[in-house]
């Protein structure tokens, strides 16, 4: 019997073996993973982990843990190629394993700059670029930030708690209004302003050099600076090459049906999986924690009780800390054509509320304030129009909305 | 029978596990956890340990019941 082969060692893999043990799935499991290190978590990279040494690896299953499920981990062990009619994938150094089912959870990593290999530029990833970016954190007096989406926010947010002078850079001129409307995404700019950090917005890098003991860039519109170090955050690409030749189809993600399988015997979980959303009749991939937690349960559940297959329907929801700001997405604000914001009990307690094409809530953003985030998800599980969705969350009183314009979410 | 645990000082509000199990778990009015009960029957458990697996910080905890 070969049971089931799970390839990618973060939080979708882990829950993905961790939930068919606990579905009485009786057969053998082997979780590979690329890195040396136990399965660790990420989200605390760009958060707790940079502010000091108190954090250790955020290890998500440890080798007694492993045992204890009867899981046999294999560490420092990149698969490269899938061979679906076989049932077999190769490994690195060439060790063959078979499988019945095979869970592809290789995720992304950091979409290499064309500065990767400058001294003195980091990327945050893995535990490794955590741990070389707090080191660098330590002695640093100033830290230059590329990129303004929500890894370089933390990491700005981060030098901010400890006193460094902060460059943040990206080449939009609103870096977050994409997904959250030009109206939210001001919002998270003056955000920033607020904490004392020199955004330079609208204008992206034309020249980075790292001579000597500092990082200079020159913008697009002139500006040079200089930092003690450099942080670039441009987004991920995918870790799929080791399924091209496959057969399976690769295209900005493993595409996979409403049951997150690829291929029969062949399912995907989080950052890599491009699956068929069933309440939003579309494909879609999503690089959040919670996705790839509630996406390993649908596959262990379709893997251990085929008979019983289960589609995979989240509302969705991503947390992001910055600075003071606890900020909670749920749903897709990027489908919103107006939104309405909320204001809370002061300026940094706030809600914006998304509606869709087709007048139901499709997003609801909140800052410090999880109980209307807890009750925004729960309106978005089942249609619900504006009205409606302002009384379920904010039942206790009726809050004046400070502002309701249309958003063009790109 | 197990027993659900939190740790107060952990949780910050994420509010997944109000989403794995509502009757277990809801968000208080401070936006910390408020356990509805902690005794898990087992016919519970399965929902229950999703709950406690999509904690972003492990908050929830599940032991033995003591007794059991």
């Amino acid at each position: 019997m070969s049971g089931t082969l799970v390839v990618g060692g973060s939080i979708g893999g882990v829950r993905t073996v961790q939930q068919l043990r606990r579905l009485g799935y009786d057969r053998p499991v082997t979780l590979v993973e690329a890195e040396p290190h136990a399965p660790y978590d990420r989200p605390p990279l760009s958060k707790e982990v940079l502010h000091d040494e108190t954090w250790t690896v955020p290890t998500l299953l440890d080798a007694e843990a492993a045992a204890d499920l009867d899981v046999e981990l294999l560490l420092g062990s990149a698969a490269v190629t899938a061979d679906l009619e076989a049932r077999r994938v190769t490994l690195a150094h060439g060790r063959e394993l078979a499988y019945d089912s095979l869970v592809v959870a290789t995720g992304a990593r950091a979409r290499r700059s064309p500065w990767a290999d400058q001294p003195r530029v980091h990327e945050l990833r893995t535990w490794d670029d955590a741990r070389v970016l707090r080191n660098v954190l330590d002695t640093a007096g100033s830290v230059l930030v590329i990129g303004a989406g929500f890894i370089g926010a933390e990491v700005a947010a981060a030098a901010h708690h400890r006193g460094l002078r902060i460059d943040l850079v990206d080449v939009a001129p609103v870096p977050m209004s994409r997904h959250l409307g030009d109206e939210v995404g001001a919002l998270f700019v003056d955000l920033h302003r607020r904490h004392g950090v020199s955004a330079h917005f609208g204008t992206g890098v034309e020249v980075l050099e790292s001579p000597e003991d500092a990082v200079t860039v020159r913008l697009g519109d002139g500006t040079v600076l200089t930092a003690d170090a450099a942080v670039v955050g441009l987004g991920t690409e995918l870790n799929t090459d080791w399924l091209l030749g496959s057969g399976l189809t690769v295209d900005d993600g493993l595409v996979c049906d409403a049951f997150c399988q690829a291929a029969p015997g062949v399912f995907a979980v989080g950052d890599v999986s491009r699956w068929w959303h069933p309440g939003l009749g579309r494909l879609v991939r999503t690089e959040h924690w919670t996705n790839a937690v509630e996406q390993a349960a649908v596959v262990a559940h379709n893997i251990a009780r085929p008979d019983e297959q289960k589609e995979h329907c989240p509302v969705g929801y991503v947390w992001s800390n910055q600075y003071d700001w606890k900020v909670q997405i749920a749903g897709r604000p990027g489908d919103g054509i107006h939104h309405e914001l909320v204001a809370g009990r002061d300026d940094d307690q706030f809600a914006a509320l998304y509606v869709g094409a087709d007048a139901r809530l499709c997003g609801v953003l909140t800052v410090n304030w999880p109980a209307a985030s807890v009750r925004g998800r729960k309106a978005l599980a089942s249609p619900t129009d504006l009205e409606t969705a302002r009384e379920v969350l904010f039942p206790v009183r009726s809050t004046p909305a400070v502002g309701a314009r249309g958003t063009e979410p790109g | 029978m197990q027993q659900l645990r939190v740790d107060l000082d952990l949780c910050e509000g994420y509010g997944n596990c109000v989403f794995e199990a509502e009757d277990y778990c809801e968000l208080g009015d401070d936006d910390v956890v408020v356990l509805l009960q902690t005794e898990v029957a087992d016919e519970d458990l399965e929902r229950v340990q999703l709950a406690v697996g999509s904690c972003p910080v492990s908050a929830l905890l599940l032991t033995q019941a003591p007794g059991s």
